[in-house]
């Protein structure tokens, strides 16, 4: 009785069809809290979340994250507020994908996407700067820097209608 | 490329012996059994039936370096370790690949403290690094995939000599 049983089994298993995902063609989805590479974030006019507050790289575990501060003008203003990140640099090999970056952040600048395809034949590729992680300028924005009226963006976080 | 013109419509492929050599070594690259800490599970699920890394040919994980054509260092690397680690890749016969498998054997990861190996650079060469913590099986195909990358750029005169040493300065 035990072999038939075995027997079984075995066929059962061979009907149904396989459960492999043919990963470089086909991709399963990863969960929604699912936490990859990250994105430097844009308000809707272009101008950048970031404003260089150093908060992400303090309350990294790795440290795997280098900001540079650099000061906000009118006439060439990449962010709301004083101050923007000049250099901003996350090294993808020392990260480990905690998410403590996008909890510390004070504008939500700083999101980890979905993103997780990352190797590197030399160490030195791992080091994503600014221009590799922010994200394009969204439709009816500017690129920064931008020049606006003195006075406009005074505030870090501005008066929008929908900062978020 | 000459001779095929030639010879026209037989059914005979001509290519480079580099060309066909670099493609047999990627269709058959058995990797090291040498899991050291939790990036381990991830490798064994890259071989489970889920991602099925024998799509790749690499189904058997080889016990013996003796065997094995690639090391993939799945974890933290003790410094009691580094020294069995350089042996059992000096065991493994040419050619040989290494993959610095998570952010522990990459750099250090979180760990940068006296008792591990920041990056296991410091004692083999690493061809490829793949991000994450630990990676998901997944990403250890994309960097399988990036070392057949690699690979089949290799020329004939790199096949015999042993491969650079990256050292970086910390």
């Amino acid at each position: 009785m035990g072999i038939i049983n075995g027997l079984l089994t075995t066929i059962k298993y061979a009907l149904q069809s396989p459960v492999t995902i043919q990963y470089p063609e086909e991709e399963r989805v990863v969960r929604e809290r699912y936490k990859g590479k990250h994105v430097l974030r844009r308000y809707d006019n272009g101008l950048e979340r970031c404003i260089g507050c150093s908060l992400c790289a303090a309350a990294c575990p790795a440290d795997a994250i280098w900001v540079e501060a650099a000061e906000n003008t009118d006439d060439e203003r990449y962010s709301p507020g004083e101050r923007y990140a000049k250099t901003y640099e996350i090294n993808m090999l020392r990260c480990i994908f905690c998410g403590y970056c996008e909890d510390a952040c004070p504008t939500e600048a700083i999101v980890l996407e979905h993103e997780y395809q990352l190797s590197f034949t030399d160490r030195r590729d791992a080091i994503y700067t600014k221009d590799m992680l922010i994200v394009p300028v969204p439709e009816g924005g500017l690129p920064t820097p931008q020049k606006v009226e003195p006075g406009t963006f005074d505030r870090a976080i501005p008066d929008m209608e929908d900062p978020k | 490329m000459g001779v095929s013109g030639k010879l026209g419509n037989l059914g005979v492929v001509t290519l480079r012996l580099e060309d066909a050599v670099n493609w047999g070594r990627t269709r058959a690259m058995w990797p090291m059994l040498f899991g050291l800490a939790c990036c381990a599970i991830e490798m064994m699920s890259s071989q489970a039936p889920a991602y099925d890394a024998s799509r790749f040919g690499m189904e058997l994980m080889r016990a013996s370096p003796r065997q094995s054509d690639l090391m993939i260092v799945a974890g933290r690397v003790t410094r009691k370790m580094a020294p069995v680690l350089r042996q059992l890749y000096d065991q493994m016969p040419d050619p040989k690949w290494v993959i610095a498998m998570g952010d522990c054997a990459s750099c250090g990861g979180v760990f940068n403290n006296y008792a591990i190996v920041q990056g296991v650079d410091e004692v083999v060469p690493v061809d490829v690094y793949v991000a994450g913590c630990p990676p998901r099986p997944e990403q250890l195909i994309h960097g399988f995939l990036t070392l057949h990358e690699k690979v089949k750029e290799m020329r004939w005169n790199e096949w015999a000599q042993p491969q650079e040493t990256t050292v970086i300065e910390s």
